[in-house]
C-alpha cells in the first residue's frame, strides 16, 4: 500500500512533466500539422544554458528565467528560419528538418558541454515532506513541478480563451486561409505558437533535469513519453495533453515500480500501440478517425 | 527488354564490377565494402517506405537490432546454419514490423514516426534488462563468417564477407526495384499522394501501408543479421537512436525513394564516419567527443538537403544526365527550351 502510494505520487509528478511536453507538441501540431521532434533537443539546449549560468554563480531563478526566455526565442527562430520556408512542401520535409535540428542540437551540446552526465540543481529540497513521523514521497520540488506546469497551463488557457490574441491564434490554427482574409497575420501568430510551445518544452527540461542528470540525450525518453501522452490525449487537445500526461505518468510509474524502470520506454510503446489500435482518436480527443 | 530483365542486368553488371573491385583491394577496404552492402540493404528498405509510401520510420536501427539479436541467439544456442539464422532474422523482424506498422496504420502521418521513435529509445534498455539472455553491454559474441573450403585455405574472411554482403544487397535491390516499379509500388505512391483517391480507386489503404512497413522492416532485419556477422558482436550499445537517425540521413542524402540513392547514402554513411573521426583528431578532440562532430554534420545534412535540395544526390545525377543528353542531341542547340 505504501509502495502504491509512493508510485502514485511519483507518477503524478512525472505525468505533469509529460503533460508539459505533450502540450508543446500539441500546440505545434494544431498550428502547423508538424510533430516537432526537436522539442526535447531544444529543451536540452536551454537547460544546458541554465546550468552554464548556475556554474557562473548566478542565482537559480535567473538561470531558470533565462532558460525559459531562450526557449521562447529559439522556438520563434526555428519557426521563422526552418519551418516557414517549407510550409508549401509536404509535411514530411518539415518533420525531417526537426529531426535534423534534434541531431544538430545533441551533437553541438556534446561538443560544447561534453557528453557526460552532469548534475542539475533543484530550487527546493528533493527530500520527501514529513508528516508527523512518516515521510511522504512528495518533495517540495515535486510540489513545485506540479504547480509550475499547472500555472503554465492555466496561463495558456487564459491566453487562448480570454484574449484577442488567443482568438487569432485559434483562428489561424483552425482555418488559416479564412483567418488571413479576416486580417489575422497568420505568419506572426504561428511564430508565437512555436515560441510558446518551446517555452513549455524548456520548462519540462528544467523540471526533469534534477532527477535524471543532464546529458545531450536526456530528453529523448521524455520526448517519447510526451508524445505518448499527446497521443493518449488525442494529439490536438490541450486538455487531452494534461489527461494524457497523467495517465502516461501513472502507468509508467507503476510499471517502473512493480516491474522494472528499464522497461518504461517499452511500456510507452505498448501504450501507444494499444491506444492507436483501440481508440485512435485518443481518450479525450475530438478528432474523428480518418475514414478512407 | 522488360523492366525486371533490365533490373537483373544492371545488378549483374554491378556485381561483376564489385567482384573485380573487391578482388583488388586490401582487407580493410573489403570490410568497408561489406558495411556498404549491408547499409545499402537497410537504406533501400527505408527509402521505399519513406519516399514511395510516404511513411517515416525513426526505428530502423532498432529493427536492425532485432535482426542482429535473432541471428546471434540462433547461432549461439542452436546448430542452425548461418543462412537459416539470417532468414529467421528477416522473418522475426518482419513480424515485429507488422505489429508496430499495424497500430500506426490506423491513423497515419506522425503516428508511425512516434511509435518507431519509442521503439528506438526502448530497445537498448530492453537488452540491458535481460543481461543473461541478451548479454547487456558486452553483448553476444558472433563467430565470424568462415569462407567455404573451395576458395582455398588462405582466403581472407573479410573478402568472403564482402562478397556475401554485396551479393545479398544486389539480390535485394533487384527484388525491391521490381516491387517498386510493379503493382505494389504504384499503389504505395497512390496512397502517399492521395489516400482518399486511392481508396476510391479500390485500394486497401491501411493494408498497403502495413505492407510497405513490413517489407521495409524485413530489409532492416536482413541488414542487422549481416551487421552481426560483420561486427562479430551484438550489444545494446550498438543500436542507439543515432543509428536510426543516421539511416534517415542516408536516404535523405541519396534522394527519398531512390534505390540508387540508397547506395550513395550507404557509401557516404560508411566513409563519413572515417572522415569525421580523422577530422576530430585533427581538431584535437578526445575520442569521446569525436562522434559529436559526425552528429552535427548529419543533422546539418538533414536540414540543408531538405531545405535546398530535396531530391538528394540521385536527383542531381538525373538532372546532370538530362543536361548531358540534351547537349549530345545535335538537332537542338544546348540551352534550348525542353518540350
Amino acid at each position: 500500500m505504501r509502495a502504491f502510494l509512493s508510485y502514485t505520487l511519483g507518477g503524478i509528478t512525472a505525468g505533469m512533466v509529460y503533460s508539459a511536453v505533450a502540450l508543446a507538441l500539441v500546440l505545434i501540431w494544431r498550428a502547423t500539422r508538424v510533430v516537432n521532434f526537436a522539442q526535447g533537443g531544444l529543451a536540452m539546449v536551454t537547460t544546458y544554458l541554465a546550468v552554464t549560468l548556475i556554474d557562473r554563480h548566478e542565482p537559480y531563478w535567473l538561470a531558470f528565467a533565462a532558460a525559459l526566455a531562450a526557449g521562447l526565442l529559439l522556438g520563434a527562430l526555428v519557426e521563422v528560419t526552418l519551418v516557414r520556408p517549407l510550409a508549401r512542401r509536404p509535411h514530411l520535409n518539415a518533420v525531417i528538418v526537426t529531426l535534423g535540428l534534434l541531431v544538430v542540437a545533441e551533437g553541438a551540446a556534446g561538443l560544447i558541454w561534453g557528453g557526460g552526465l552532469r548534475a542539475f540543481p533543484a530550487p527546493f529540497s528533493t527530500n520527501g515532506l514529513r508528516m508527523g513521523h512518516t515521510t511522504l514521497d512528495l518533495s517540495p520540488f515535486d510540489a513545485f513541478t506540479v504547480a509550475a506546469v499547472v500555472a503554465t497551463m492555466v496561463a495558456l488557457v487564459v491566453l487562448f480563451r480570454a484574449t484577442d490574441l488567443g482568438l487569432r491564434m485559434r483562428a489561424a490554427a483552425f482555418e488559416p486561409e479564412v483567418a488571413r482574409l479576416l486580417g489575422v497575420r497568420v505568419g506572426r501568430v504561428l511564430t508565437l505558437g512555436w515560441a510558446l510551445a518551446t517555452l513549455a518544452g524548456s520548462l519540462a527540461g528544467l523540471l526533469v533535469a534534477p532527477g535524471t542528470f543532464l546529458s545531450p540525450n536526456y530528453m529523448d525518453a521524455v520526448l517519447v513519453y510526451g508524445f505518448t501522452a499527446a497521443v493518449v490525449g488525442g494529439l490536438d487537445s490541450p486538455v487531452g495533453a494534461l489527461v494524457g500526461g497523467l495517465v502516461t505518468g501513472l502507468a509508467l510509474s507503476y510499471l517502473g515500480g512493480y516491474v522494472s524502470g528499464r522497461l518504461e520506454a517499452l511500456g510507452a510503446l505498448a501504450i501507444l500501440v494499444a491506444v492507436l489500435l483501440v481508440r485512435p482518436a485518443g481518450l479525450v480527443g475530438s478528432t474523428s478517425r480518418r475514414r478512407v | 527488354m522488360g523492366r525486371p530483365a533490365r533490373h537483373l542486368l544492371t545488378a549483374l553488371v554491378a556485381g561483376a564490377a564489385l567482384f573485380m573491385l573487391s578482388d583488388s583491394v586490401n582487407a580493410f577496404t573489403d570490410d568497408k565494402l561489406a558495411s556498404v552492402g549491408l547499409f545499402a540493404i537497410a537504406l533501400a528498405g527505408l527509402t521505399l517506405l519513406t519516399g514511395l509510401a510516404g511513411q517515416l520510420s525513426l526505428g530502423h536501427g532498432a529493427l536492425m537490432a532485432v535482426g542482429a539479436y535473432t541471428t546471434a541467439l540462433l547461432l549461439e544456442h542452436t546448430r542452425a546454419p548461418v543462412a537459416v539464422a539470417i532468414l529467421a532474422a528477416v522473418c522475426v523482424t518482419a513480424a515485429a514490423g507488422a505489429i508496430v506498422g499495424l497500430a500506426a496504420a490506423r491513423l497515419r502521418g506522425p503516428y508511425l514516426a512516434g511509435a518507431t521513435l519509442a521503439l528506438a529509445v526502448a530497445l537498448p534498455d530492453v537488452a540491458n534488462q535481460y543481461p543473461h539472455l541478451l548479454g547487456a553491454d558486452q553483448g553476444i559474441v558472433v563467430n565470424p563468417l568462415r569462407p567455404p573450403g573451395w576458395l582455398g585455405p588462405g582466403f581472407a574472411p573479410e573478402r568472403w564477407l564482402a562478397w556475401v554482403s554485396l551479393a545479398v544487397a544486389l539480390a535485394v535491390m533487384v527484388l525491391l526495384a521490381n516491387l517498386a516499379t510493379g503493382r505494389l509500388g504504384r499503389s504505395w505512391k497512390a496512397v502517399r499522394d492521395d489516400e482518399v483517391a486511392a481508396a476510391l480507386a479500390g485500394l486497401a489503404v491501411a493494408r498497403i501501408q502495413v505492407t510497405a512497413f513490413v517489407v521495409s522492416a524485413a530489409c532492416a532485419g536482413l541488414a542487422g543479421a549481416l551487421l552481426a556477422l560483420a561486427v562479430g558482436q551484438v550489444g545494446s550499445g550498438g543500436f542507439p537512436l543515432s543509428l536510426s537517425l543516421s539511416l534517415l540521413v542516408g536516404i535523405v542524402l541519396g534522394g527519398l525513394g531512390s534505390l540508387a540513392g540508397a547506395v550513395w547514402g550507404a557509401v557516404v554513411l560508411v566513409y563519413l564516419n572515417e572522415v569525421a573521426t580523422s577530422a576530430a583528431t585533427h581538431l584535437g578532440l578526445s575520442a569521446t567527443t569525436a562522434p559529436n562532430l559526425a552528429l552535427v554534420f548529419y543533422g546539418a545534412v538533414l536540414i540543408v538537403v531538405m531545405m535546398a535540395f530535396p531530391t538528394g544526390v540521385q536527383g542531381w545525377m538525373r538532372r546532370l544526365a538530362a543536361l548531358v543528353a540534351r547537349a549530345a542531341r545535335p538537332d537542338r542547340p544546348p540551352g534550348a527550351p525542353a518540350r
